[in-house]
């Protein structure tokens, strides 16, 4: 049967990319679930713009301490290990590529990997936040978003139509329907969602898609 | 440097904070970290045409019960009060929130001058500005709206902006305990700006959550070293 992804799975599918020791950064919004999707036996660093490495997961609510905070002022868990750092520190590990996956949310990505995620029509006074930094400095950046708009519109296109956040930044991009590689070659689906055809992806994807010769429906 | 550092209250701590002036405000925007107490006494006091520079602009009181259950205030109500001239901040409204965030509504009406930073460079520009640089190259914001109007440089092949120091006439920030000379530790993330912006105005003023006898505080886990902090208010959690 054909669907769509929900936001759970689209960021379980990013946690996949989490390798063994990885220094993870998890961006506003849905990139804030793959918390909760770490695979079993691995283990990963988040580091939160907001000064600290290696907290836990999102708290219940019985856990919650208002002084413990990822970036999207969502209260987690300690963990052993972790460490506490000031704003300029932290963006130190950012800009120098001490972070080594960033997964941020986006309105559009362009084919070439061009990143707008954080201004939007009719609201000028929205800022870009850790999003620049990340974008530039981290090691790898993976996007993760709705594929289309509430109009349908593509999100990922030619060209952003949007403010940018840093060009030519990102690395794959995991939508509700596709897994969907930049590279020098162009955009590479990899993965569709399940019962969804490669041209149905492409009909719906504003910039022309190379598929993968080992195209396959995303493994949940 | 004035060795009676402690005041009995946030209203007296933030009583001579001039029409005019430039102001840091400290921790991340949401709760953990933000001087809330001196905000209050700052927007009580009222004065007129400040430069703010903070990370966020703050949403409002209504809208931070979205954040922390019963809500709390933070910057909104100095922009609620007319109080701010010009915003300088990495996240000025948020856009998970509903556009009604007083920043965002005196924007709109041409009421409030905003200058967007990413955070790292607004770190750093405060950094700059408490250590006596006169700025850094950085690779954040090439080939986006951030390098208007900025000097580019290409160093080892890879393209730079410009960026310059921020310095306040005050910074009100949020410790955990403070000794009474001023040596500062904080408590997990809500340390985020408060070490940077205590270093980089003339004037740091300190809410605490407790304050302690010099020679408490273990000088190893010492984080904001005395001589930056002018002014201690100890409002017990």
């Amino acid at each position: 049967m054909k669907s769509r992804l929900d936001e759970s799975t689209i960021a379980l599918r990013a946690a996949r990319e989490f390798t063994e020791g990885a220094v993870v950064n998890l961006g506003y919004g849905m990139p804030g679930l793959c918390a909760g999707f770490i695979p079993e036996g691995k283990t990963v660093f988040f580091q939160s713009e907001n000064g600290v490495i290696g907290y836990g997961s999102l708290a219940s609510d019985a856990e919650k301490d208002y002084e413990l905070i990822n970036a999207s002022d969502q209260p987690v868990t300690p963990a052993p290990g972790m460490c506490f750092f000031d704003s300029a520190a932290s963006f130190d590990m950012i800009r120098g590529g001490h972070v080594d996956i960033v997964v941020l949310g986006a309105y559009q990505v362009s084919e070439r990997g061009d990143l707008a995620n954080w201004g939007r029509p009719g609201r000028p006074a929205t800022g870009m936040g850790g999003g620049m930094d990340l974008a530039t400095g981290a090691g790898r950046v993976i996007v993760t978003m709705l594929h289309t708009t509430r109009e349908n519109q593509p999100r990922i296109v030619q060209e952003c139509t949007f403010p940018l956040t840093a060009r030519r930044c990102v690395s794959l991009v995991i939508t509700d329907l596709a897994v969907i590689a930049v590279t020098a070659a162009g955009l590479v689906l990899k993965e569709t969602a399940p019962g969804w055809t490669p041209q149905e992806i492409q009909d719906l994807t504003g910039a022309r898609l190379v598929f993968a010769p080992d195209l396959k429906e995303i493994e949940l | 440097m004035t060795l009676n550092k402690v005041f009995q209250s946030c209203k007296a701590a933030v009583a001579d904070v001039f029409d005019g002036a430039t102001v840091m405000v400290g921790g991340f925007g949401s709760f953990g970290g933000l001087p809330v107490n001196l905000i209050v006494a700052l927007a009580e006091r009222g004065a007129k045409d400040l430069t703010v520079i903070a990370n966020m602009g703050g949403v409002g009181f209504e809208l931070t019960k979205r954040i922390k259950p019963g809500g709390y205030q933070d910057l909104g109500i100095l922009f609620e009060k007319g109080m701010v001239k010009r915003f300088i901040g990495s996240v000025p409204a948020l856009g998970g929130m509903p556009p009604d965030s007083p920043i965002e509504r005196l924007h709109r009406e041409g009421n409030v001058e905003i200058e967007t930073v990413p955070q790292g460079t607004l770190a750093e520009r405060i950094r700059c500005g408490a250590g006596g640089l006169g700025g850094f190259y950085t690779p954040v914001g090439v080939g986006t709206v951030v390098e208007k109007g900025k000097e580019k440089k290409v160093l080892g092949g890879r393209e730079y902006i410009l960026e310059l120091p921020l310095t306040a006439d005050f910074a009100l920030i949020k410790a955990h305990k403070a000794d009474t000379l001023g040596n500062l530790v904080y408590r997990q993330t809500a340390r985020c700006f408060n070490p940077v912006m205590a270093m980089a105005a003339k004037v740091t003023i300190a809410e605490v959550d407790r304050l302690v006898p010099v020679g408490e505080l273990d000088p190893e886990a010492v984080v904001t070293p005395h001589i930056y902090v002018k002014r201690i208010v100890e409002v017990p959690q």
